[in-house]
């Protein structure tokens, strides 16, 4: 009996994943390519042939080219922050990652809230005499202001989910490598290059993947701060299920998406390769 | 015992000890979603129920989802569904036949309408409502000269907005344009019937040409922040805007808050006539419905006289049967109320029905309208380029959908022809 326990205790959560996971998404692949019962590419090609579909793809695909990068930057930089500090580390954690707790509507409604014509920006703007009426910063004449406003609030929101796993892979570092290097008479700089970047690989991998994952899929603060001004494929996914009601091509949208992923995926997993020796 | 049927057996254990119904009637419905709006549902209209009602509201999407799980589960809680026209017309097949209930004085046509376009009456008329037009006392100043603002055209809206924009230094037109807005109304029922007569067929006409022309005048003088608008009455309150188009209930609560600020009038005509669209809301039963003598008891009550001004006044729609109102009504009643009768009895009135038979492509139908307004206002693309081939996609819909034309175009055999 001892031998089965891991997999008896394993089955109510592949149970779980298979009924409410892995069937629905079963359900939607088969969707998507089949059209009033038959077996039809129709759907993809509605979907492509659709004037919006080309603006929503490059956006979410320049989204997430502009938005994993910054946060990339951030979440090293506060995890070289936050490992280094001796005192108050607990607290600054906890401050950092309070953006994770709200959810990502609230999030776009937040810099909603800023950004309107009616919002807290144009009231400094006006209050200081900068502006003389409030400015629309989200109208549809600006398009990079919509953008700029959406990268803000996903960096905003997002980075700390990366943070927490990089704080994580640090501590999981020796502590003999870096003081090795210091002996040696690296730079802080060269340490954080040599020794912590390359030791970090697992960490980076898993925060990159889950982020560019979650890159693709944005869709509550777009919507929030977009409106339909800016097409996401997410936003286009649920656009076509509710709004237009032509499930095949909602369903054909997840599928594109759900393709980007695996693809992002599997060239994260190539370049930050880990050596199956160098695997601890 | 095979993990499968153990698995099985456990579904079915949940599904038994699901809570039974508490006999409350499940009304499940895309009408009256704020919550206010809600609350005065279940305080004001519903409460004289016997036996109690439970009044849910949801969005369209939701609506839909619940309703079609229900019909192919084959068992349900929901007892009425309340919703538009529109949001019936792709279910038709989920809605028992309520070809019995007493209809006697509710608007024959209307009653029409319930049908579907089949044999049966798949939903009884409930309440009504339509889109006007409304000015803040500071937009009057500047009506343009000799126009009357019971009987205005298209042309003199624009030289008003654009009066207005002149000698304000800002645009102060504003249009439901945003994501939730009601914009396509405004295309389909009341811009293009209004220059060419029709909503579908002349869909590509030099007329439709022309009308896109003049929405895209009449848009360099409209707030650019009108693509985030939803219900116009939060910017006339706001005072971001002094003239604008909405639906009578999302306008109602700038005259209900500041009653001697803002007026209402009649929709703009064209060169066709005073093109305007009535909205019909109704109430049906699925066929799934867990006790239908309950659900008919109470689609009956929601026709009593009572229920109907009730409904008016917690949701500013309009009662479908002959009822006396009583003097102390909300403010915002008795400002659309004149100025929907002089409306739709205006000599030269257009009245441009929702659209009919399309049932799951209702939603894409829209999409039309709205996208066209994107390419060619928002976006500068070529009217005529775009109008073909958004005519395309229009042509693809009613074949798809086989419906035949509606009012304002002429009844056709067969799917309505784009010409």
């Amino acid at each position: 009996m001892p031998r089965l326990l891991p997999y008896l205790l394993l089955l109510p959560a592949t149970a779980f994943l298979v009924v409410f996971f892995l069937y629905p998404f079963l359900l939607v692949a088969i969707e998507s390519v089949t059209r009033q019962g038959a077996w039809s590419l129709a759907n993809y090609e509605r979907m492509a042939g659709h004037w919006k579909f080309s603006a929503a793809f490059w956006n979410t695909l320049l989204l997430a080219g502009i938005v994993v990068p910054i946060q990339l930057a951030l979440a090293l930089t506060m995890a070289s922050v936050v490992t280094g500090l001796k005192a108050g580390r607990a607290t600054i954690l906890y401050i950092f990652a309070i953006p994770l707790g709200i959810s990502d509507l609230a999030a776009g409604l937040v810099w909603l809230a800023i950004f309107e014509q009616t919002g807290f920006l144009n009231s400094l703007l006006t209050g200081f005499g900068l502006v003389e009426r409030p400015v629309l910063f989200l109208g549809y004449q600006n398009p990079w202001a919509i953008l700029l406003a959406i990268v803000l609030a996903e960096v905003w929101r997002a980075t700390a989910i990366m943070m927490v796993i990089l704080v994580a892979g640090m501590g999981l570092i020796p502590r003999e490598y870096g003081e090795a290097a210091e002996v040696f008479g690296a730079s802080r700089w060269q340490r954080f290059l040599r020794v912590t970047l390359p030791l970090l690989r697992p960490s980076l991998q898993t925060a990159l993947i889950l982020r560019v994952i979650l890159a693709f899929e944005v869709f509550a603060v777009v919507a929030a701060l977009g409106g339909t001004q800016f097409p996401v494929l997410m936003g286009e996914t649920y656009n076509w299920q509710f709004t237009l009601q032509d499930r095949g091509v909602a369903a054909a949208l997840a599928m594109v998406i759900l393709a980007i992923s695996i693809a992002a995926t599997l060239v994260l997993l190539r370049l930050l390769h880990v050596p199956k020796e160098a695997r601890t | 015992m095979k993990p499968r049927h153990l698995l099985a057996t456990a579904l079915a254990g949940l599904l038994a000890a699901a809570p039974p119904a508490l006999g409350q009637a499940l009304f499940w419905s895309t009408q009256a979603q704020p919550i206010e709006e809600t609350q005065a549902m279940r305080e004001m209209v519903l409460k004289g129920f016997a036996g109690g009602v439970d009044y849910q509201a949801a969005d369209g999407g939701p609506w839909l989802t619940r309703l079609q799980a229900e019909v192919a589960a084959g068992r349900g809680t929901i007892a009425v569904l309340g919703g538009l026209h529109g949001d019936f017309a792709s279910v038709a097949d989920a809605l028992a036949d309520l070809s019995d209930v007493d209809v006697a004085g509710v608007n024959a046509n209307m009653v029409a309408l319930g049908r579907l376009g089949g044999a049966g009456q798949k939903y009884i008329p409930w309440m009504q409502a339509t889109y006007l037009m409304a000015a803040s006392r500071e937009a009057l100043a500047y009506l343009p000269e000799g126009a009357d603002l019971e009987a205005l055209s298209y042309d003199q809206l624009i030289a008003w907005a654009r009066a207005m924009a002149e000698a304000t230094g800002g645009p102060k037109f504003g249009l439901p344009a945003g994501p939730r807005g009601l914009k396509h109304r405004f295309f389909q029922g009341f811009l293009l019937p209004s220059y060419t007569g029709s909503m579908v067929t002349a869909f590509r006409s030099e007329e439709a040409e022309a009308a896109w022309e003049a929405m895209k005048e009449l848009w360099r003088w409209t707030n650019p922040a009108s693509t985030n608008y939803g219900f116009m009455q939060e910017q006339l309150l706001t005072g971001e805007v002094w003239l604008a188009f909405d639906h009578t209930a999302r306008l109602a609560d700038a005259f209900n808050q500041r009653p001697d600020d803002f007026v209402a009038f009649p929709a703009p005509a064209g060169p066709k006539g005073r093109a305007y669209m009535p909205v019909i809301a109704g109430v049906a039963m699925p066929v799934t419905a867990p006790d239908p003598a309950q659900s008919r008891a109470l689609i009956a009550y929601m026709l009593a006289p009572e229920t109907q001004i009730a409904t008016l006044r917690a949701t500013n729609f309009y009662p479908v049967v002959e009822v006396g109102l009583p003097a102390d009504m909300p403010a915002s009643v008795r400002a659309s109320g004149p100025a929907i009768a002089a409306m739709t009895t205006a000599p030269d009135a257009l009245p441009a029905l929702l659209p009919m038979g399309l049932g799951a492509l209702g939603g894409q139908f829209n999409q039309v309208y709205v996208d066209t307004f994107e390419r060619i206002v928002l976006g500068g693309q070529p009217v005529r380029a775009v109008l073909d081939s958004q005519a395309e996609e229009l042509r693809r819909i009613l074949a798809e959908a086989g419906a035949p034309c509606w009012a304002p175009d002429a009844p056709s055999e067969g799917p309505c022809p784009v010409d």
